[in-house]
């Protein structure tokens, strides 16, 4: 089966899933070691939260930097399937990386993009996704042709199996409501880079 | 430096030797923002079947596929001016410093030693302070028999101690030259 054969809910009537309930699904699919990078915002603390597998990067800062992050992991590691975890505010912030990731077009890539419409972690103010922007839109505005909104946690989790089977590169969408996450990431930068390169066989 | 070495620097351009001393230092990666004076350099990786060569949106998102490349085991450097640079301090900051990644950067030092551009001069000053308050290694390279040693030397460090580096390419080796 292939995107193209999955149907894309809209914005409108995606159902307002959990973002940690989301990374837990993933997770708990996750069985070749695949590598995922946690965004900064909640995207992070709900990937920790989830257990904390070596394989999971977590970004402290660089805000819209985790698509990028992923997309270079991607391509160091084509026999690796690679997450980039990220919310609407942070990659509105970097979306010529769709564009990147469009052109470079590598099979292992997935990005997964928690829209709850907001800046949820400094505040909750609205972001753009909650007036009149399309990240599904602007993502297959960028040439990413598989671009998806999971109608349900159902539909959610048959995206992931799509997107650990087939070639990539793929962009979900998910709605998420207003729950903090679930936990919050040990700060410890070389701890992180560290174990994060141990586990995918990297030598520095 | 022995003397075939002496002998090859004087018969190649700047950016031949650097192009060498990436092969050598197996830096297969190169992304890069343009940059007029880097354009022989980026012809020459774009023209070499050894290096992937990726022109994102941003320098930032250079960094963050040179940083994530790094972490999967490929080596990278990212290209671009001093403009760009003056886009980077966040990422610099937040991600290289304190993930101790050996981000490799190229400068084209632009706005400085004739170059009439306002916006240029002016970012330009910004540049140092950035590295010096980031602690992070910086060399201009001004010389042609310079440019295989800190090249070289500096690629080495930066893996060696997992710490970023800046390789300046000052107008004195590009642009008095070409004159
Ligand atoms: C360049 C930059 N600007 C602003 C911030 C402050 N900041 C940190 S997280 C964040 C919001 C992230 O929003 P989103 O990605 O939607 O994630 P959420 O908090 O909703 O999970 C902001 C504005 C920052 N860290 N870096």
């Amino acid at each position: 089966m292939t995107a193209n054969e999955l149907k894309s809910a809209s914005r409108d009537t995606a159902r307002l899933m959990n973002r940690s309930d989301l990374c837990r699904r993933l997770v708990a699919k996750l069985k070749q070691e695949e590598a995922v990078i946690g965004g900064i915002g909640n995207s992070h603390f709900d990937l920790w939260a989830s257990g904390q597998r070596p394989q999971n990067f977590y970004m402290l800062g660089s805000m819209g930097l985790a698509v990028p992050i992923a997309f270079g992991v991607a391509l160091a590691q084509p026999q690796r399937r690679v997450f980039a975890l990220e919310g609407d505010g942070s990659l509105l912030m970097q979306l010529g990386a769709l564009g990147t990731v469009a052109r470079h077009a590598l099979k292992n890539l997935v990005i997964i993009v928690f829209d709850n419409g907001m800046y949820q972690i400094t505040g909750a103010q609205p972001t753009l996704t909650s007036y009149c922007t399309d990240l599904v839109a602007m993502a297959k505005g960028a040439g990413l042709a598989q671009s998806v909104w999971a109608a349900d946690e159902a539909h959610y989790e048959e995206l992931i199996d799509v997107a650990l089977k087939g070639e990539g590169p793929w962009f979900i969408a998910a709605r998420t409501d207003q729950q903090p996450p679930a936990g919050v990431t040990e700060r410890d930068a070389a701890k992180i880079r560290g174990r994060f390169m141990q586990a995918l066989g990297a030598s520095r | 430096m022995s003397v075939e070495t002496a002998a090859r620097t004087i018969s190649e351009a700047w950016d031949e030797i650097v192009v060498r001393v990436l092969k050598a230092n197996k830096v297969e990666l190169v992304a890069y923002v343009p940059d007029k004076v880097l354009a022989p350099l980026i012809k020459r990786v774009h023209a070499d079947d050894f290096f992937t060569v990726l022109a994102p949106a941003r320098e930032e998102e250079a960094v963050g596929i040179v940083a994530g490349a790094y972490m999967g085991g490929k080596r990278g450097i990212v290209l671009m001016q001093t403009s760009g640079f003056a886009t980077l301090p966040n990422v610099l900051a937040s991600l290289a410093v304190p993930f101790q990644i050996p981000l490799l950067m190229m400068i084209s030092e632009r706005g400085t030693l004739g170059d009439f551009q306002l916006g240029q001069a002016l970012v330009c000053r910004t540049m140092r302070p950035v590295l010096q308050s980031l602690g992070i290694e910086h060399y201009a390279i001004t010389r042609m028999d310079e440019v295989e040693f800190i090249v070289d030397s500096m690629i080495k460090q930066a893996f060696m101690t997992q710490a970023p580096a800046a390789m300046i390419l000052s107008p004195l080796l590009t642009k008095k030259l070409a004159i």
